[in-house]
C-alpha cells in the first residue's frame, strides 16, 4: 500500500467539506460582540480631497464611528512593499491606509464606517460627504511613462517605480549580423484574478492582555503576520493571523491590505471585534489585479531559423502604489526566464515598472512568467512565418537537448533539469500534429479557417534559495518548515507552514508523510494557516508549497524513519545497521515477519518504557529546509481552433498539456492544477480584459463585463506528462499550481493567428473578442 | 452588495396586488427578482416598498386553448425551455428561454418580470415581437390587452404604468408548415444577446409563403425587419435567398443601435446580417 501510494490518485480530502458548504472562511467567523466595518471608496482614478464631512454618517442608526485618514496616520504605519528590488533605482511611494490628500485610483480608502450590522454601515458610508478635485488621470503605463503625463506621487519622476535590465550575451552584435529580425507590440491586457471567495478580515484585540488575533484570507498567513506588526505595532508575539478557508488566491492574497490594516485599527480602538468583507464590487476595484504589460520585442535568427538573440522593452504598469510583491513580479520572475527552453546566446531586456492611476497590481497565477513566455513563444511563431517553416520545426532546431543536472542560462540561471525536445515530441505525436495540418489544409479549401497552435515553456519555481531572496531584495526568506508529530497510537499530525488554499496538499501531504514512513494517508491530519499552532513559513505561491514545503516534510519523514529504526532495533535487540525497512514494517534482516510496525514503534516511543540510551521520548521531528536552487517545471501545449471571418467569433476546439513538474504525487490533483490553470490561461487570450477608461473608471467593473472562462466555451482539455526529477529536491518534485497559465494564453493565440494567417492580419490585442479578430480582417483586406 | 432598506408586502391576489401598488407609490412589483434585486444590491434604485407577487397561483402556468397559448406572467424560464406545449407551439420562445443566463437564474426569472423589465439585450422580448404576441395588464382602471409591438416603448420602458400589474403573455400557435427559431450572440460574461434574431417561415412546397423576423440586443427596442420578411415572402427557402434577405437588415435597423466595449454598435450592424442569416437558416430547417 504505502509504496504505491506516492503517485497514486487518491480523492482530495478538503473536497467533502468544500462541497457540502461546511467550510469555514473568514466570513463565517462570528465572535460575540462583533461590529462590522464598510470602506468608502474614491470613485475618482485621480483627485485631491478637498474636505470630508463624516458627521452625518456617524449620527446614522447603528454607527460606532467614522474614521479617516487623519485618524489611521499616526496608528498605521504605510503600508510597505516586500520586495525592495536592487539595481532598480526603484521609488516606494508612500502608500497610507487611508488616503489624506490624493486619491490615486477607484478604489483607494477615503473613510471607514463601523456600525453594528453591516447594512447599517453601507447605509452610513453614503452618508459621507467628500468633496474632491478631481485631477488628470492616466491608466496605461507606456502613456504614464512619457513626458507630460499626469504624475501621480510627488518626486517620483516620469511615474516610474522601477528600471530594471536584465542582459546577456552581445545582443547588439546578434541583431547587427541577423538574417532576419522579428519584432511584435504585445499588449499583456489587465486581468482580474476573481477568487471565489472575495477578501475578508476579522480582528479581535484583547486590550487586557495586548493581543491580536487576525482571520484574514491570505496566501501566507506569516508573512502576513510579519507585516500587520510592522504597521500596526502590536509585537509579533502578540499578534495571531489564522488562514481559515480560503476561497482561491491566484497570488490576490499574497499581498497585505491597507482594509485589513485599517479593520485592525477598528478593533483596536473600538475594544470590539470587527468584521470587514468586501463586496465583488469592491474585489473587482481594490483587490490586486495582474499582469498589465506593454512589450515591444525583437527576435534575432538566422536563415535557417536559430535565435541568436531577443531584444525587448517592457513597460509594466503598477497601479497607484506598489504592492507586497509587485516589484519582483515583471523583473525577477519575468526577466529571468526571457531565453525559455531555448539556448539563446545573447538577450537583453529594459522593464520600466510604472505607476497609474488604476488597481496595485501584484502577482496573478503565473505572475511574469506568462507575460515572458508569451514574448518568446509569439516571436518563434513570427519568426516561422517568416521563414516558411513549421513553428513546431523552429522550435525544434532551438531547444536545449535534455540535461540531468544544471543548465546554464544566458540570464544567469540554473536549470535543474529538462527534457524539452521529448515533451515537444511527445505532445505532437499525441496530438497528431501532421495530421492536424493536414486537415487544417483541407479545411482551408472547404472555407473554413482552423488554427493550430503551439508553445513550449519552463518556469521558475519552488522559490528559492533565501540567500537568493537577500541579493534579489526579498524582505524575507523562502525556505520552508514542517513538523511531524506520532501519536501514541500511530496517528500523525504534520504542522506546515506554508497555507494552501485550494491546491489539495493536505491530500498530497498526507501521500508524502504516507509514502516515506509507512502510514496510511488517512491516519496523517495536516495543520497550516495558524501562525500560532504552525511553523513559520514564508507561504503558498509561485508554486512552491510542494516544490519547498513537501521538501521539508519528506526530509522530517525520512529523520522520523531514521529514529523509528533505532528505537526498533533496540526493541529487537539488534544492531542498527542489522535493520531493514518495508512498508511501515521494521525488521531485522531477513525477519520481516517479526518486525515491528510504525505504529508500535509510535507508542512504545511515546510511553518511553524502554528507549535505547541517549534517544529522545516522542516520534517527532521538524525541518527547515532552504532549497539549494529553484525548480523549473516545463512542458507544451498545443490549442486548435477554427475562427469564422464573418463575425470574428473564435471556437477552441480542442486543447493539449503536457506539464512535467516531476514526480507526480498525486496525478488527479496535478491534473485539476492543469486544468484550472489552462483554462485562466485561456481566459486571457480570448474573454478577460479590466478595461478602464481614460478617466480612470473601471469599466469592466462587474461579474455582467468582465468575462470569465466558462465549461460550455471549452473543449475537454488533454492533460499528457512527461516526468524529469528534478535532481537537488528530496523527492524530485518541481510544482504545478502555475504551469497551466504559463503556456496557455500565447498556445491560443498562436492557433488564433495561425487561423487568421491566410489574410496576413498584424496583431490583434487581448482578448481576441469577435469585434477584434473581425476588426483585423477587415482592415487587412482594406475593408 | 448591500440593499439599502425597504418596505415588504406579500399580496395575497392579484387584486390585492394591485392595491397594494396604488397605496404604495413607488413600490416594485418582486416575482423571480433576478433583474430587481441586483439593481438593489448595487443601489441603483431604491423605492421604498416591494410587493411580492411570486406566490400567486392565478399568474402561473401554460395553457393551450384552441389556436392560442396562454402563458402566467409568474411562468419560469425554466419551465418555458421545458414546456412540451410550448416546444411544439411556439419554439423559439421555448428555444430562447433555454438559452438565458444559467440554470439558477431560469429556475428563478419569470416571463413577466423579464418583459416588464424590457431589457434591450433580453431575449424574451424578440421572440414575442416576432410571433406577435400580446400581454394582458391588471390595472386601476380594469384589464386590457396591449400587444408586443406597442408594449415595449424604449430601452427599459414598457407601456405598464403606475398601479398596472402584468398577468399574462398571450401569443398564436404555431399555424401547419411553419419553422422557428431563435439564435443569439451571447455576452461572454452576461450571457445577455449582443444580437438575438427570432425568425418564423411559414413553408409551402420550398416556398416562403409568410416570414416573421425580429431583432434584439442590438436595438433599444426590439424590432421587426420588415424588409427582410419582404424579400422572403413568395421566395425560395434556399440558402442564397435566405442570405440575400438578410442582407436587407441594415435597411431595418434605423439609426440608434447599442454598443459597448464587447461590441461596438458599428461591428453589431456590420454583423447583423450575419445573425438573421443563421436565424432563418434554422427556421427553415425547422419548417
Amino acid at each position: 500500500m504505502s509504496a504505491k501510494i506516492f503517485g497514486s490518485g487518491i480523492r482530495r480530502r478538503e473536497d467533502p467539506r468544500l462541497v457540502t458548504g461546511s467550510a469555514t472562511y473568514t466570513d463565517d467567523i462570528t465572535l460575540p460582540g462583533m461590529v462590522y466595518a464598510a470602506m468608502l471608496r474614491s470613485p475618482h482614478a485621480h483627485a485631491r480631497i478637498r474636505s470630508i464631512d463624516t458627521a452625518a454618517a456617524a449620527a446614522a442608526p447603528g454607527v460606532l464611528a467614522v474614521y479617516t485618514g487623519a485618524d489611521t496616520a499616526e496608528a498605521l504605519a504605510p503600508v510597505p512593499t516586500a520586495w525592495l528590488l536592487p539595481d532598480s533605482d526603484l521609488q516606494v511611494a508612500d502608500y497610507p491606509a487611508i488616503a489624506r490628500d490624493t486619491v490615486r485610483y477607484v478604489g483607494d480608502i477615503v473613510a471607514v464606517v463601523v456600525a453594528e450590522s453591516r447594512y447599517q454601515a453601507y447605509d452610513a458610508v453614503d452618508l459621507v460627504a467628500v468633496d474632491y478635485e478631481p485631477l488628470p488621470a492616466v491608466v496605461d503605463p507606456e502613456l504614464a511613462s512619457r513626458p507630460g503625463a499626469p504624475q501621480i506621487h510627488d518626486g517620483i519622476a516620469g511615474n516610474q517605480a522601477l528600471h530594471w535590465t536584465v542582459a546577456g550575451g552581445d545582443v547588439e552584435a546578434a541583431f547587427a549580423s541577423a538574417d532576419v529580425v522579428v519584432e511584435e507590440r504585445i499588449v499583456q491586457q489587465r486581468l482580474i484574478p476573481n477568487a471565489m471567495e472575495t477578501r475578508s478580515a476579522v480582528a479581535r484585540f484583547t486590550r487586557a492582555s495586548g493581543e491580536l488575533t487576525l482571520w484574514n484570507t491570505t496566501q501566507n498567513p506569516h508573512i502576513a503576520r510579519f507585516i500587520c506588526s510592522a504597521v500596526t505595532g502590536v509585537p509579533e508575539d502578540r499578534l495571531r493571523v489564522i488562514a481559515p478557508e480560503v476561497g482561491g488566491g491566484f497570488g490576490s492574497k499574497i499581498a497585505v491590505y491597507p482594509a485589513d490594516f485599517v479593520t485592525v485599527f477598528c478593533a483596536m480602538r473600538l475594544g470590539r471585534p470587527v468584521k470587514w468583507t468586501e463586496t465583488r464590487s469592491e474585489n473587482y476595484q481594490a483587490t490586486t489585479h495582474g499582469r498589465d504589460h506593454v512589450q515591444q520585442v525583437e527576435l534575432a535568427a538566422t536563415r535557417d531559423g536559430r535565435i541568436t538573440g531577443l531584444r525587448c522593452s517592457v513597460w509594466a504598469g503598477l497601479g497607484a502604489y506598489l504592492s507586497t510583491a509587485a516589484p519582483g513580479i515583471p523583473t525577477i520572475l519575468h526577466g529571468l526566464m526571457l531565453s525559455g527552453v531555448y539556448d539563446i546566446p545573447a538577450v537583453k531586456e529594459d522593464v520600466y515598472g510604472i505607476y497609474t492611476n488604476a488597481t496595485p497590481v501584484e502577482a496573478y497565477r503565473g505572475a511574469g512568467r506568462p507575460e515572458a513566455t508569451f514574448m518568446l513563444e509569439r516571436l518563434v511563431d513570427r519568426l516561422a512565418g517568416e521563414l516558411g517553416l513549421d513553428p513546431a520545426e523552429v522550435r525544434r532546431r532551438n531547444l536545449i537537448p535534455r540535461f540531468e543536472d544544471g543548465h546554464p542560462v544566458v540570464t544567469g540561471l540554473t536549470y535543474d533539469s529538462g527534457d524539452y525536445p521529448a515533451a515537444l515530441e511527445k505532445l505532437l505525436a499525441h496530438a497528431g500534429y501532421d495530421r492536424l495540418r493536414a486537415e487544417q489544409a483541407a479545411a482551408r479549401e472547404r472555407g473554413r479557417h482552423l488554427g493550430i497552435g503551439l508553445a513550449t515553456y519552463v518556469e521558475i519555481c519552488g522559490l528559492g534559495p533565501s540567500q537568493v531572496a537577500g541579493a534579489i531584495g526579498f524582505q524575507g526568506g523562502l525556505w520552508e518548515s514542517a513538523i511531524v508529530r506520532f501519536h501514541p497510537s500511530g496517528k500523525v499530525h504534520v504542522f506546515i507552514g506554508a497555507s494552501p488554499h485550494g491546491q489539495g496538499e493536505e491530500t498530497t501531504f498526507a501521500q508524502i508523510v504516507a509514502s516515506e514512513v509507512g502510514v496510511s494517508p488517512d491516519d496523517v491530519k495536516v495543520f497550516h494557516g495558524d501562525t500560532d499552532n504552525t511553523p513559520m513559513g514564508w507561504g503558498t505561491y509561485g508554486s512552491r508549497t510542494t516544490a519547498v514545503g513537501g521538501a521539508a516534510l519528506a526530509l522530517t519523514a525520512r529523520k522520523i524513519k531514521e529514529k523509528a529504526k533505532i528505537v526498533a532495533a533496540h526493541l529487537l535487540e539488534a544492531a542498527v545497521e542489522d535493520m531493514d525497512y518495508e512498508d511501515g514494517n521494521f525488521f531485522v534482516k531477513g525477519s520481516p515477519d517479526r518486525g515491528k510496525t510504525i505504529q508500535d514503534i509510535a507508542l512504545m516511543a511515546n510511553v518511553s518504557w524502554n528507549m535505547p540510551e541517549g534517544v529522545e521520548s516522542g516520534l517527532e521531528a521538524s525541518t527547515f529546509y532552504d532549497p539549494p536552487n529553484f525548480t523549473f517545471p516545463f512542458g507544451a501545449h498545443l490549442a486548435v481552433v477554427e475562427v469564422h471571418p464573418e463575425t470574428g467569433q473564435v471556437d477552441l476546439l480542442r486543447y493539449v498539456a503536457l506539464d512535467d513538474c516531476g514526480p507526480q504525487i498525486n496525478p488527479v490533483i496535478v491534473a485539476g492544477q492543469v486544468h484550472g490553470g489552462v483554462v485562466q490561461g485561456i481566459g486571457q487570450a480570448l474573454w478577460e480584459e479590466a478595461v478602464y477608461d481614460e478617466s480612470g473608471q473601471l469599466v469592466s467593473g462587474t461579474m455582467l463585463d468582465y468575462a470569465l472562462p466558462r465549461a460550455d466555451r471549452l473543449p475537454e482539455i488533454e492533460v499528457l506528462s512527461t516526468v524529469t526529477p528534478s535532481p537537488h529536491h528530496p523527492i524530485g518534485v518541481k510544482g504545478v499550481g502555475e504551469a497551466g497559465t504559463i503556456a496557455s494564453t500565447v498556445t491560443v493565440y498562436n492557433a488564433v493567428m495561425d487561423a487568421l494567417r491566410p489574410f496576413r492580419v498584424g496583431a490583434v490585442t487581448m482578448p481576441l473578442t469577435p469585434e477584434r479578430v473581425w476588426r483585423a480582417i477587415q482592415e487587412a483586406q482594406g475593408g | 452588495m448591500f440593499a439599502p432598506q425597504f418596505g415588504y408586502h406579500r399580496a395575497s391576489s392579484v387584486a390585492e396586488a394591485g392595491e397594494l401598488l396604488r397605496s404604495n407609490p413607488g413600490a416594485k412589483l418582486l416575482a423571480g427578482g433576478h433583474s430587481l434585486i441586483p439593481v438593489l444590491k448595487l443601489r441603483l434604485a431604491a423605492p421604498p416598498a416591494l410587493i411580492d407577487i411570486g406566490r400567486l397561483a392565478e399568474l402561473r402556468g401554460i395553457a393551450v386553448d384552441g389556436g392560442s397559448l396562454r402563458l402566467g406572467a409568474l411562468t419560469t424560464h425554466a419551465e418555458l425551455a421545458a414546456s412540451p406545449e410550448l416546444q411544439r407551439h411556439a419554439p423559439a420562445l421555448a428555444q430562447a428561454a433555454s438559452v438565458i443566463g444559467d440554470p439558477a437564474v431560469r429556475n428563478r426569472g419569470t416571463i413577466g418580470g423579464n418583459v416588464a423589465h424590457a431589457d434591450p439585450a433580453s431575449d424574451l422580448p424578440t421572440v414575442l415581437v416576432a410571433l406577435g404576441a400580446a400581454f394582458e395588464i391588471a390595472g386601476a382602471g380594469g384589464e386590457r390587452t396591449v400587444p408586443a409591438a406597442e408594449f415595449f416603448q424604449g430601452m427599459m420602458a414598457t407601456a405598464l404604468g403606475d398601479g398596472d400589474l402584468l398577468t399574462a403573455v398571450v401569443l398564436p400557435a404555431r399555424p401547419p408548415g411553419q419553422g422557428q427559431a431563435y439564435v443569439k450572440f451571447a455576452h461572454p460574461a452576461s450571457r445577455y444577446a449582443v444580437i438575438g434574431v427570432a425568425a418564423a417561415l411559414t413553408v409551402s412546397d420550398g416556398a416562403c409563403t409568410a416570414a416573421a423576423v425580429a431583432v434584439g440586443g442590438l436595438v433599444p427596442v426590439p424590432l421587426r425587419a420588415p424588409s427582410v420578411e419582404g424579400a422572403l415572402a413568395g421566395g425560395p427557402v434556399a440558402a442564397d435567398a435566405l442570405a440575400a434577405a438578410a442582407d436587407r437588415v441594415a435597411a431595418d435597423l434605423g439609426d440608434d443601435l447599442i454598443g459597448d466595449v464587447f461590441a461596438s454598435a458599428e461591428y453589431r450592424r456590420a454583423v447583423a446580417a450575419v445573425w438573421v442569416r443563421r436565424a432563418l437558416e434554422a427556421a427553415a430547417q425547422a419548417a
